[in-house]
């Protein structure tokens, strides 16, 4: 990447002498405006995120109590009650997703990294992408189709099946990034003491990338703790404890878009202490992927 | 880059394992190349079987209403007859109004954060601006519900009716609830993605670009807008058309705030509903089958539309080899 430090010195303004005077000043001026409107526009990309989290953690932490994550929903009239089912049910969810999304991820990236410089790896490679850019409320309908139908029930098995689709992708460009950057050195070295390719590949290339690769899972993981729409017709809800994985499972975010939409000043209550506990997971994830793994923005090899 | 030096130069970490180099046979490479490839496919087949599954799972509806699926206006579940247009233009509308909100403050943003910066305020704003992009869609449409779309309703709608009010755009009465808010939470949530990929694009721009610049006198503004801002251009619509993608196939904080009625009306403040809104609303309660394929068929064209734009945003971001991690 081009650094940005060596020009920044270099701003002075050498056209000042050779113009007349007032078109300098003009350009001078020009030149202050747009920086003064470039600077705003970034504070005003900062307002929303300010509001959203102000309004999640004050509206949040009055409606957030112990009761919220031991008992179970109450239903319409009578206050209080939690989400445990909720907050359980997601995990689980996350759980199943990663049981599709990370191995299939972390290989498939693998391949990319190790053999994907042909024609067969640029295509796996851009339907990777745009597998990516495939709107999560289809890849629910996807599901619907392939499991729900067939199966006649909404179920957990469906709900982690449709995010682990969606966790695919992000785990395994990834994965390729982090795998191309182990100097080749390390891998000759491997293979120069006559161990096999493929161990090379799998206990050299991918543990030497592994820190990163984990990072990467848990920024998917933060993505899919988040999704709703792939849930509503997979997943569907649930208002009790379920166990079984072959049946519908309640989740925090379906559970908090149900509160959000319905009439129920109590209901509202539990939405924003939902949305607290949603993000004060998602934001803990990316940060702490962010920082610990180095994954900044703007970091680039 | 360094950690990973240094995992592997660990002292001791590369002892052959001589059972292992023993027993090796050359299949086993093979083997794992093929298991490699294997998994690797699944993805191309994953997507193919997606595009397939849904058409077959539509094809009640595409043989009952053929191609006039896609220009009649009625959705009407008890006749069960059904009709895209309502759906297809709030979906293209919020999504344009998105971008024309979004677009102009995400760029300045990323010229900002990329060009004029300090280095310290620019890493931690874009890191920042980026956390924004990982708050989940549903608490924004919360924040959408119980925080700006009252806003709208007492302050901006009416500051826009009494100001633009002959306009039909901003004629009737303000609901706060409408596809104005629709379009306005849609701009929140690609700001960072449009800001994120734009400012890998300028700094993917050579360093010699903005030296020739100066050297032929510019100011700062006019090495930006001369200079970087042309040579990133595909990049930078690229950056633009992803976001659009992301914008039409985003759910949850739309369906919470768009008002949710399939019209078409020439007014901001009124209701819509777009195709991924009906999704999430009608189809776990969609009573017959017919009702069930039209909203399959329905998800197919917003899967097509979105292979559509992303596959176009990729290849215009790939070209100026910009692609940035993590955002896309």
């Amino acid at each position: 990447m081009v650094g940005l430090a060596g020009w920044g010195g270099a701003q002075g303004d050498p056209v000042t002498a050779a113009a007349a005077p007032r078109d300098a000043a003009r350009r001078r001026m020009a030149d202050r405006v747009m920086t003064g409107l470039t600077a705003a526009s970034t504070l005003v990309a900062l307002v929303p995120l300010a509001s959203v989290l102000l309004y999640v953690v004050v509206q949040g932490a009055g409606a957030l109590n112990w009761d919220f994550f031991t008992q179970l929903p109450k239903p319409v009239g009578e206050s209080g009650g939690g989400l445990a089912n909720a907050i359980v049910g997601s995990l689980t969810l996350i759980a199943l997703a990663s049981c599709v999304g990370v191995p299939i991820g972390i290989l498939g990236g693998l391949y990319l990294a190790e053999l994907g410089d042909g024609p067969l790896g640029w295509w796996i490679r851009f339907t990777t992408d745009v597998l990516n850019g495939v709107p999560s409320i289809v890849v629910g309908v996807f599901v619907y189709t392939l499991m729900v139908v067939p199966m006649k029930r909404f179920s957990a098995l469906a709900g982690g099946v449709a995010l682990g689709i969606i966790m695919i992708p992000l785990v395994m460009r990834t994965t390729e990034e982090l795998v191309r950057l182990v100097p080749a050195s390390l891998r000759e070295a491997s293979l120069a003491l006559g161990i096999p390719w493929w161990i090379t590949a799998m206990r050299v290339a991918l543990r030497t990338a592994a820190v990163g690769i984990l990072t990467g899972v848990m920024l998917a993981v933060a993505r899919i703790g988040g999704e709703t729409a792939p849930l509503l017709f997979t997943a569907f809800n649930n208002q009790y404890w379920q166990t079984r994985l072959d049946q519908p499972i309640a989740s925090l975010t379906v559970q908090l878009y149900n509160y959000a939409i319905a009439p129920y000043d109590d209901w509202h209550r539990q939405a924003w202490a939902a949305a607290l506990v949603l993000m004060a997971m998602t934001l803990t994830l990316n940060m702490t992927a962010r920082l610990v793994g180095g994954r900044r923005t703007g970091a680039r090899p | 880059m360094l950690r990973s030096l240094n995992a592997g130069g660990r002292g001791g970490a590369f002892v052959p394992p001589a059972a292992l180099v023993r027993r090796h046979r050359a299949w086993t490479d093979a083997a794992f190349r093929a298991a490699l490839t294997a998994v690797a496919l699944l993805v191309i087949v994953l997507v193919a079987s997606m595009l397939v599954q849904l058409v077959i799972a539509a094809m009640p509806a595409i043989r009952r209403f053929g191609a006039a699926f896609l220009w009649t206006r009625r959705w009407d579940p008890v006749h069960d007859v059904f009709g895209a247009v309502t759906f297809a233009y709030g979906t293209v509308a919020s999504s344009l109004l998105a971008l024309l909100l979004a677009v102009p403050v995400s760029l300045g943003a990323a010229v900002y954060l990329a060009e004029l910066a300090p280095p310290a305020v620019s890493t931690v704003l874009s890191f920042v601006i980026e956390l924004l992009a990982s708050i989940p869609s549903v608490i924004l449409g919360l924040w959408g519900i119980f925080v700006m779309a009252p806003w709208l309703r007492r302050v901006v709608e009416p500051g826009l009716a009494a100001v633009f009010g002959w306009l039909p755009l901003f004629s009737g009465p303000a609901y706060g609830i409408g596809l104005l808010a629709g379009g306005m939470i849609l701009a929140i949530m690609l700001l960072p993605i449009i800001s994120s990929v734009s400012r890998e694009v300028i700094r993917a721009v050579p360093q010699s670009q903005r030296e020739a610049a100066y050297a032929l006198g510019a100011t700062r503004w006019e090495m930006i807008r001369r200079a970087v801002l042309p040579y990133g251009r595909t990049g930078l619509i690229g950056a633009v058309i992803l976001g659009l993608g992301r914008a039409l196939g985003e759910t949850l904080a739309v369906t919470m705030v768009i008002g949710n009625r399939p019209q078409v009306s020439a007014s901001l403040f009124q209701p819509a509903y777009t195709i991924a809104a009906a999704l999430a609303n009608e189809f776990s309660e969609a009573s017959t089958d017919m009702y069930v394929s039209a909203l399959i068929e329905l998800a197919t064209v917003l899967f097509v539309i979105s292979l559509l734009v992303n596959a176009v945003a990729r290849w215009l971001v790939w070209r100026v080899g910009a692609a940035p991690r993590g955002t896309l």
